[in-house]
């Protein structure tokens, strides 16, 4: 676990002690703690029998499921050379220490960047700092040939993203950088800087990835005292990031994939592989000119949204009767093809009906709406009238578009955003007119208004005087089985008030995310003694769950606030979550005609044609 | 049909202020096309809500409506927006079939808006019946004339060429924004509205689909995108 490592900053040595306040409970600590529970019932420690594990299928996990496998973690905890295999890593391993309650200082070098590049490790990084160099002379050349579109130089302050000196010191010490460039080594998206100005750095990583595939390998990371570069190919796109958040390669890895479905939402897979057949230099930046304020405001959201890390998502908090109403002028306003009406307030979901018969044994994919939702949050292009747009959900279908109805219902404020995505490129009249009976609907209900009261809550509400925040994803369980995978937080508050307070926390989050679906060594529950907090992430068969306490809570303090916590959701999971997202029919007889449903689907929205 | 013109929300309701007497409502079909940041959105806006905002580029086409009264008939405007950029130019199609006005947009102030304009105009000519569309050549942002790429003579003289009608707007001004408007107003009902069908009526409750007359299927060239 290079992670680790990277904590004692100025640490070298290959077998680095781990930070010792992190406590992995192991079955016997937890035996003592259950004992101290008394009665208390705490069902999922005792069915579990011990700590458990949880193993990761992929790379790709977090979009995908998580399926629970339990093991002893016997083994595990003894062992403490971890060890992995990445090409070009250098190697870091750690041991893991069992017992120990020092605190430990993870902030202090969080903010000194060194410079000093002499570490082996940190040649990439050099190799790029060259490139950079130069490239100095060649300056930035303008995007615009007469056939490339003018429409890059909108926004001034995505501009200055963009007109970043990519030589300056200040841009190396961006935390995190994102590249997207093309199997030819062109350049398709930088975060920060002009794709121009960094067109040989991405040329120098695409030889990485060459190289190494030369030997019939796959680059995964590189890994550098400072650095993690994690690289990410996906058909004719190569994904590289570059960071020192000290995230989980597995982490940084999901974000790219983030990224990459964010294009694919755009262009769909399949022109993205056509236009790369057809010509292998294509400069990609064609079709996404315009886009690079969606990929901005993407990272941006990975960065400061834990419902990428999850991968679920947040509703809003609402009465369940006022979400059932909504729902239901949801369902009451469709027409054919019409098969997902979502209505969003203040960037969360406040409700998703579903045509039944397309999606019976597809639901909807936590990370299409994401997607969907940095769409809408990222630009206020959908202020501007009803919009209609082809719009691909890659994790639904990577290929195909569907065209989605974007109108905010309550002009001019713009908080409250309806979404209707239907298979009928021709249906925008009969769609526009679902709108205009929701829009009734809603005005004879006062919806509204009710929604404007709507908000999040505070974590006071739950009455544990040392719980600061948590986090909570239910897995599937019958009567939520093949719906949305959600997850409920509370609003962050003091001491997690500023920017950099709110992103330390969620870093702490990230931590514990990484080490409870390690690949290499997944925990099923942790109690970490931070210097200012103390967080324990807890995962059973049921749910996933993050909590941070005020730094001198005891254990046993911890698990009784947990049982109460937990006994607090349940009692209010009808407001905090989707419970019931109701399914409809168009089709008067649903298991005939789905099939014939599902073609047109394929067919009409299909773009396998040349 | 009747006087009312019900106020659809979200829609043209600010229009509807005082009509004393009996007109017919046509539904007239406008798209803008051109580069993307010409000033599509913002002309629309003007159109629209005569308002001025800040703009992003627009996402796939928005729809915007305005209705203007001539004399003898109140014409609906529907407007379609589209996306100037290059990742919608495929879908494009569906946007602009079966428009009675078309704006050919282009920047004053930059030279390649205007040619990519003539490539807009092209693709619409491949589709072109003739009588069917009024197509309107806009150039824009003439506010920005000390930045001018693009003389009024250019303009006119593919206006003059291709037998467009010519119009320079600004729509951060709103110069010659709502004169452009009754005018296209003006040409869409004589050449257009007299002709048997040429245009519908509009109710509250427009019938869906009545724009589908053509049917050729753009996904087909939805499908080239690329080089
Ligand atoms: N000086 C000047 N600027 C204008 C004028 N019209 C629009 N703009 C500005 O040009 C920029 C782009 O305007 P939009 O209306 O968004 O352009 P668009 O053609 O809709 O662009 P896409 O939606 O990407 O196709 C905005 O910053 C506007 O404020 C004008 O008449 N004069
Ligand atoms: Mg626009």
């Amino acid at each position: 676990m290079e992670r680790d490592s990277h904590q004692d900053g100025a640490v070298q040595s290959v077998d680095t002690y781990d930070p010792p306040s992190e406590t992995i409970l192991p079955a016997d600590t937890l035996a003592t703690s259950l004992s101290l529970l008394g009665n208390h019932t705490f069902p999922d420690l005792l069915e579990g029998n011990s700590v458990a594990v949880e193993k990761e299928k992929s790379a790709d996990l977090h979009l995908s499921d998580v399926t629970p496998k339990e093991q002893g973690l016997n083994e595990e905890i003894s062992s403490n050379q971890v060890k992995k295999l990445e090409t070009a890593k250098t190697e870091n391993s750690e041991c893991q220490s069992n017992e120990s309650s020092q605190p430990e200082d993870r902030e202090t070098e969080d903010g000194d960047m060194d410079n000093d590049r002499s570490d082996s490790g940190e040649f990439v990084v050099t190799m790029l700092a060259k490139a950079k160099l130069e490239e100095q002379g060649i300056g930035v050349k303008g995007r615009s040939s007469p056939l490339l579109e003018a429409g890059t130089q909108e926004s001034p302050a995505f501009m200055s993203h963009r007109d970043e000196d990519v030589t300056a010191d200040s841009w190396r010490k961006h935390r995190k950088h994102v590249f997207v460039l093309s199997e030819a080594g062109k350049p398709i998206y930088s975060r920060y800087g002009s794709e121009e100005a960094l067109s040989s750095t991405m040329g120098v990583m695409m030889a990485l990835v060459s190289f190494v595939q030369s030997g019939d390998n796959i680059i995964r990371s590189v890994y550098s005292e400072e650095h993690t570069m994690v690289f990410l190919q996906k058909g004719p796109l190569v994904l590289v990031c570059v960071s020192s958040s000290r995230q989980s390669e597995q982490q940084l890895r999901g974000e790219l994939l983030y990224v990459y479905y964010q294009i694919i939402s755009m262009l769909t897979q399949a022109s993205i592989s056509r236009i790369f057949e057809h010509k292998k230099n294509y400069d990609l930046r064609r079709l996404l000119a315009g886009s690079e304020k969606i990929l901005d405001g993407l990272l941006n959201l990975v960065d400061s949204d834990p419902s990428f890390l999850l991968a679920a998502v947040h509703c809003l908090p609402l009465a369940s009767s006022l979400r059932d109403t909504l729902s239901q002028i949801l369902q009451k306003a469709i027409t054919p093809n019409l098969v997902f009406s979502i209505l969003i307030a203040k960037n969360q979901l406040l409700t998703i009906v579903q045509e039944k018969t397309v999606i019976e044994d597809t639901r909807l994919e936590p990370a299409d709406v994401h997607l969907l939702l940095n769409l809408i949050g990222a630009s206020s292009a959908f202020q501007a009238g009803e919009i209609w747009t082809p719009i691909c959900l890659p994790l639904f279908n990577p290929d195909c578009y569907f065209y989605a109805y974007i109108s905010y219902l309550d002009p001019p404020e713009c908080t409250v955003c309806l979404l209707l995505l239907s298979t009928d490129k021709e249906a925008f009249y009969a769609v526009a007119e679902c709108k205009r009976k929701i829009e009734e609907a809603m005005v004879a209900q006062n919806s509204l208004s009710l929604i404007a009261k709507a908000q999040s809550y505070s974590v006071s509400q739950v009455g544990v005087s040392d719980l600061r925040h948590f986090m909570y994803k239910p897995f599937d369980v019958p009567d939520n089985y093949r719906q949305l995978t959600q997850f409920t937080s509370p609003e962050m508050e003091a001491p997690y008030s500023s920017d950099e307070e709110k992103m330390r926390l969620l870093d702490l989050y990230r931590y514990m995310h990484s080490r409870i679906h390690s690949t290499s060594r997944p925990l099923k529950l942790i109690y970490h003694v931070a210097e200012r907090e103390t967080l324990l992430a807890w995962v059973t068969s049921k749910f996933e769950l993050y909590t941070c306490f005020s730094p001198l809570v005891t254990k046993a303090c911890a698990i009784t606030a947990i049982t109460k916590l937990l006994r607090w959701i349940k009692k209010e999971e009808d407001r905090l979550f989707i419970r019931y997202p109701p399914k409809y029919s168009t089709t008067p007889n649903p298991s005939k005609s789905s099939r014939i449903f599902l073609n047109p689907l394929l067919t009409l929205v299909g773009l396998d044609r040349h | 049909m009747e006087d009312n013109l019900p106020a659809v929300p979200g829609g043209a309701q600010r229009h509807s202020v005082t009509l004393t007497r009996p007109v017919q409502t046509l539904r007239v079909k406008m798209v803008l096309l051109g580069s993307s940041g010409v000033g599509k959105s913002s002309l629309a806006l003007r159109f629209s809500k005569n308002e001025l905002r800040s703009t992003s580029p627009t996402v796939g086409c928005a729809y915007l409506t305005s209705v203007v009264h001539l004399s003898d008939v109140t014409l609906r405007f529907e407007i379609w927006d589209t996306a100037g950029q290059e990742k919608y130019h495929s879908v494009t199609p569906l946007y602009y079939r079966g428009a009675h006005a078309a704006l050919l947009v282009y920047d004053i102030s930059k030279r390649e808006t205007f040619i990519r304009a003539q490539l807009w105009l092209k693709e619409l000519e491949k589709q072109y019946i003739p009588g069917s569309t009024v197509i309107w050549l806009v150039g824009n942002k003439c506010d920005l004339d000390q930045d001018r790429q693009v003389s009024v003579q250019d303009g006119l003289g593919l206006a003059n060429e291709r037998g467009l009608f010519f119009t320079e707007t600004s729509a951060l001004s709103g110069d010659q924004v709502n004169e452009l408007l009754l005018a296209i107003a003006h040409r869409v009902y004589e050449c257009i509205g007299v002709q048997q069908g040429g245009l519908s009526e509009w109710q509250e409750m427009p019938l869906v689909n009545v724009h589908h007359r053509h049917t050729f299927n753009p996904f087909a060239s939805c499908c080239k995108v690329g080089p």
